[in-house]
């Protein structure tokens, strides 16, 4: 019963928690410029969950004080999220803008193709720091 | 009368002005068409804002901490800005540098950015400005991650207007390194602030002793999620493999602004949230803290400097110079007293004026000889004696030679160290800095030693709006070496201002 209860109250940090780790790890297991962001934006999201799921409280309402109502959600939370959404968009934004101008550059968006075509110049990959 | 009452006005309303003033700029300067409107616009903005920062330094000096509620609302309900003598001296070394460096934009981003798009390049190193600015002045948890967001996408966009293709990819790999820190960041923000209730910092700090005691596996995480992110944001070794990319292929002029200012204000909040907020709660802690940050100091002094004496891209070179030179600023935080503190601090400022005085010589060999490999530039000295004597002189404050401010914080840090009673760092140091002379020493042999190459010899100086930033550099890394009174005296009351966070 009190396993019922912890799974029960606690179910939606499970959520978080797992999205969060697939997110982070599309990012890093992906050779795809846009499916890593697609993890990057997994792995934001994630972090909404976190605090909209600590904020809310089921029953209440806005914080509008009247007589009708008697529990209220923590409004603050909620606003701190939309500050973090808009930062999302814009972020994934950008991102989708320079995977566009790295394929007019490169032809691909496969990273492990765009790094062999760069064998001969300078830039280090992540792999290795790239020193002969 | 009302012109001193306005100047009155104007003067408590500084925290705010210092970020609302590049933020309307930035979007003014956006409109225009013209890259000399823009270049002025911008020019004149980084310069009022470095007389803000003077005047909020002074004041603070004067008076005492500055608090600013914004629109009115009463911390710790509204936003508070905090202005102290620790972020005071931060804003004074991020609106110098912005500042100073604007008359070499307007040869350098001629050069590096297609004519059509200078509005934009300037609208965006404001917002970049802007956001760092912001990082340094707020006092609130999550208006710090606001602020890093923003310098953060302006910085991506300026690091991929470079030149060359490559300039994209370490774009794209910054974003999604540093989005990555952010969010980490802003994970470990909302677990203390579900244990705490508060995102102004210095209530956090008063209500983590109680949440510690119900709480302490939520608070250890969040500070846990907090640091780790930041680390990747002021590039901590092991996770600093952003950075030699970035740097080495954004256009010059923002090579020099993101060297000097991004990785230093990151560290600011990095001290600002260990000592002021978390001090009490790490000291209570059974976790490695310190033990970590000092090996990870020193693995990325001598790792980062090894590199670096193998490179040959000059810009490369200093990149991991400034990996390693960040090691010795964190360095100073594991030692944590009043002198290794105090060094810390000082160098955050010194290796901002020394990496602009050195990346901003090479933006302008660069500029001239079309490259920064070491084995294309021989004889560079005679060619460019001014551009390579500047070189010289940034190259000895890395190294830490007396009389440059490097040496002014490896003193302290090394004073530091003995006072902790850990001599090997102190040894460290010591044998670190030879390092320096090795990656150094071999740009001083080819430049001085070497006949001059081919492609060298029709070489001049660059032209004056350029030469005249490096020789102010020059001139205040020797000056600050010399006369310490300024920038060791503010440090000193920095530390011991954020050693106090660790008493309570």
């Amino acid at each position: 019963m009190q396993v019922f209860e912890i799974v029960a109250s606690y179910y939606n940090y499970a959520i978080t928690i797992f999205l969060m780790l697939s997110g982070l790890y599309i990012v890093i297991a992906h050779g795809n410029l846009v499916k890593k962001l697609i993890g990057l934006a997994l792995f934001q999201t994630a972090v909404y969950l976190l605090y909209i799921s600590s904020a809310k409280i089921i029953g209440g309402s806005a914080p509008i004080i009247d007589e009708r109502f008697a529990v209220y959600s923590n409004p603050l939370p909620h606003v701190l999220i939309l500050t973090a959404i808009v930062v999302g968009v814009g972020t994934l934004a950008l991102g989708l803008a320079l995977v566009i101008r790295i394929h007019e550059a490169y032809g691909t968006i496969e990273e492990d193709e765009i790094l062999k075509d760069m064998d001969k110049s300078e830039y280090c990959g992540r792999k290795v720091e790239g020193h002969q | 009368m009302s012109a001193i009452e306005e100047g009155f006005v104007l003067k408590e309303h500084l925290p705010a002005l210092i970020v609302v003033v590049p933020m309307v700029v930035a979007a003014a300067v956006a409109m225009t068409r013209n890259n000399r409107v823009a270049w002025a616009a911008s020019t004149i903005v980084t310069w009022a804002l470095f007389v803000f920062s003077a005047m909020l330094l002074a004041e603070v000096t004067n008076v005492g901490e500055i608090s600013y509620s914004l629109g009115g609302w009463p911390p710790p309900y509204g936003i508070e800005y905090r202005v102290d003598i620790v972020n005071a001296l931060i804003l004074m070394l991020v609106s110098g540098i912005g500042a100073v460096v604007m008359p070499y934009a307007l040869r350098a981003v001629d050069k590096d950015i297609h004519a059509g798009m200078h509005p934009w390049f300037y609208c965006t190193y404001l917002l970049c400005l802007c956001g760092l600015l912001g990082m340094t002045v707020t006092g609130d948890a999550f208006n710090i991650f606001v602020f890093m967001e923003i310098s953060s996408l302006a910085t991506y966009v300026l690091i991929a207007l470079g030149r060359r293709r490559e300039a994209l990819l370490s774009a794209y790999q910054y974003l999604v390194m540093g989005t990555i820190g952010a969010t980490l960041y802003v994970i470990g923000v909302g677990l203390l602030y579900i244990v705490t209730g508060s995102l102004n910092l210095s209530d956090i700090a008063g209500r983590l002793g109680p949440a510690m005691s119900d709480h302490s596996r939520s608070v250890m995480a969040g500070i846990a999620f907090i640091f780790t992110g930041l680390s990747l944001k002021l590039a901590l070794f092991p996770l600093h493999f952003w950075l030699p990319n970035a740097y080495a292929f954004a256009p010059s002029f923002a090579t020099i602004f993101l060297a000097a200012t991004a990785t230093k204000v990151a560290i600011y909040v990095f001290l600002r949230l260990y000592f002021s907020v978390f001090g009490a709660a790490i000291s209570f802690s059974q976790f490695p803290v310190v033990e970590v940050i000092l090996v990870l100091s020193l693995a990325a002094i001598f790792t980062a400097s090894f590199l670096a004496i193998y490179e040959d891209s000059i810009v490369r070179m200093l990149a991991y110079s400034s990996v390693a030179q960040i090691g010795y600023i964190t360095l100073g935080v594991a030692i944590a007293n009043k002198a290794g503190l105090t060094g810390s601090i000082v160098h955050l400022v010194n290796h901002g004026l020394m990496k602009a005085l050195l990346f901003a010589a090479v933006g302008a060999i660069i500029f001239r000889v079309g490259t920064d490999k070491l084995s294309k530039i021989s004889g560079l000295g005679f060619k460019m004696p001014v551009t390579t004597a500047a070189f010289v002189v940034g190259g000895l404050s890395i190294i830490g030679v007396p009389s440059t401010v490097g040496f002014v914080s490896k003193w302290y840090l090394g004073v530091g160290a003995v006072n902790a009673g850990l001599w090997p760092v102190t040894l460290a140091i010591m044998v670190s800095s030879l390092l320096a002379v090795l990656y150094i020493g071999r740009v001083i042999e080819v430049v001085y030693f070497n006949p001059v190459c081919e492609r060298c010899v029709k070489v001049k100086e660059p032209p004056l709006s350029m030469l005249a930033p490096i020789i102010l550099l020059a001139i205040a890394t020797v000056y600050f070496g010399l006369d310490t009174s300024f920038t060791g005296d503010i440090a000193i009351k920095a530390a011991e201002q954020l050693l106090e966070g660790l008493k309570q």
